[in-house]
């Protein structure tokens, strides 16, 4: 019998390397899966690389993660998100390396590794500083720069609901990143608010199928706070 | 400004946020900025269907809930909660930039701190060295939508002008601002560079043209 469901924190976080990229989904604190971030913390991992949309915010979550010299390397779109004094004061000093990445490419960074496509051609950064260093292709008339596919070692996600097979669903705002840090992760690790029967979620209404998930979690915390 | 100066009343903000609502025909998909450009929705009546995206993956956005209403799993990219209209849809983060980047928004509109009259866009960054530099999916919206339209004041708060003959900041994109909505004047961007369509009450072309880096030319 399949079963993804896994019983502790400690299960969840089991075998995460040091030096791992870890893919962290979440769109200010919707659908950012803070328990499994929790969880890293306590595992111990370090000198990891966090692709995440944002830098952390006041002093939990991944700004501890920060906080704590656990994390080399943060790609991002918008470290300036609100409160970042944990990256701000590390990135000042020097401690803590910065890879900005516009986000629409860092999403489709993500899609591209889940689906096998080492690197694509976009226009978006060209012109800019995004582009320095990057191969240029006239393509149709239009300049495009090429991206590289961003796959990662862990992925952390947070679900609406879960079932043993790991077939997931979202809630509204709560999706953002979500699916595409699960399908771009060899390990993807899940908390989830419920807990559905195999059969339960209509299949019609599965987001992300279970191929793309490793662990479930059950962390029933309720709705997301302020943020 | 010298004495012969003209008196003037320049547009303020719900005003240039109502312009610029005014030129949003029924049917496009809009994306709005953080700050002035998310007021415009505001003065879109809801009987003109036009349907607003969000680019944390949301498609239909309404207005902002009744305190007593809020949905804490509905937020846009500003973090503020909103709703969703009836029609409206989830989508993840990759089929939302898809959306932008695939080119199927009709119409993004985005603050800026500068605009050049060849369409360029300076908006994330001030300088070379900004110690946090943040993106966002500013250069996503400005390269991908069909048409990208600037909505800010047309000087800075000391006065040097924001419609340039080239940025000066770090560039959003190249060439693709169409339409420049300021406090003072609205202004396309054609082959030719910056043609003013219309100037705020009491202004004249010659006092538009002083806090201007740029050339204008009048819309014939």
């Amino acid at each position: 019998m399949i079963n993804k469901i896994v019983q502790s924190m400690a299960d969840a976080m089991a075998g995460i390397k040091d030096g791992s990229t870890v893919l962290l989904a979440g769109f200010g604190s919707v659908g950012q899966p803070n328990q499994l971030i929790e969880g890293l913390i306590e595992q111990g991992a370090k000198d990891l690389t966090v692709a995440a949309n944002n830098a952390g915010s006041g002093h939990v979550g991944l700004a501890r993660l920060m906080e704590l010299g656990r994390v080399r390397k943060i790609i991002c779109s918008f470290p300036r998100s609100s409160d970042p004094v944990v990256f701000e004061t590390l990135y000042r000093a020097g401690k803590i390396e910065l890879e900005i990445v516009p986000q629409g490419t860092i999403a489709e960074r993500m899609r591209a590794a889940g689906a096998g496509i080492p690197q694509f051609f976009t226009a978006t950064g060209v012109g800019t500083k995004m582009a320095v260093g990057k191969e240029h292709r006239e393509i149709d008339g239009r300049t495009y720069i090429l991206e590289n596919a961003l796959k990662g070692d862990v992925g952390l996600v947070e679900a609406w609901e879960a079932d043993r097979w790991g077939n997931l669903t979202y809630k509204l705002a709560g999706r953002n990143f979500n699916p595409v840090v699960a399908m771009a992760s060899d390990l993807s690790i899940v908390q989830t608010q419920h807990i559905r029967e195999l059969g339960d979620i209509d299949p019609d209404h599965i987001h992300t199928p279970g191929i793309f998930v490793d662990r479930v979690l059950h962390v029933p915390y309720g709705d997301p706070g302020s943020f | 400004m010298s004495e012969a100066a003209t008196t003037f009343k320049a547009y303020s903000r719900p005003q240039m946020a109502k312009i610029a609502a005014d030129d949003i025909p029924e049917g496009w998909f809009v994306n709005l900025g953080i700050g002035i450009p998310t007021m415009i929705a505001d003065h879109v009546p809801l009987d003109r269907e036009v349907i607003f995206h969000s680019e944390n993956g949301i498609l239909g956005m309404g207005p902002a809930p009744e305190k007593d209403k809020v949905e804490p799993w509905l937020i846009n990219a500003g973090k503020q909660y909103i709703t969703l209209r009836a029609g409206g849809s989830i989508c993840h983060h990759a089929d939302s930039f898809s959306m932008i980047r695939g080119g199927h928004l009709d119409l993004c509109v985005l603050g800026a701190f500068q605009v050049a009259d060849n369409g360029d866009i300076a908006n994330w960054a001030t300088s070379e060295n900004d110690t946090a530099p943040a993106v966002g999916g500013a250069m996503d919206l400005a390269a991908g939508a069909k048409r990208l339209w600037v909505i800010m004041d047309h000087t800075t708060k000391d006065g040097s002008p924001k419609l340039v003959t080239k940025c000066t900041y770090p560039l959003t994109a190249q060439s693709c601002v169409k339409r420049v909505y300021t406090n003072l004047a609205v202004i396309d961007v054609a082959d030719i560079g910056f043609v003013v369509r219309q100037m705020a009450p009491g202004l004249s072309f010659e006092d538009l043209q002083a806090r201007t880096e740029a050339k204008l030319h009048m819309a014939s």
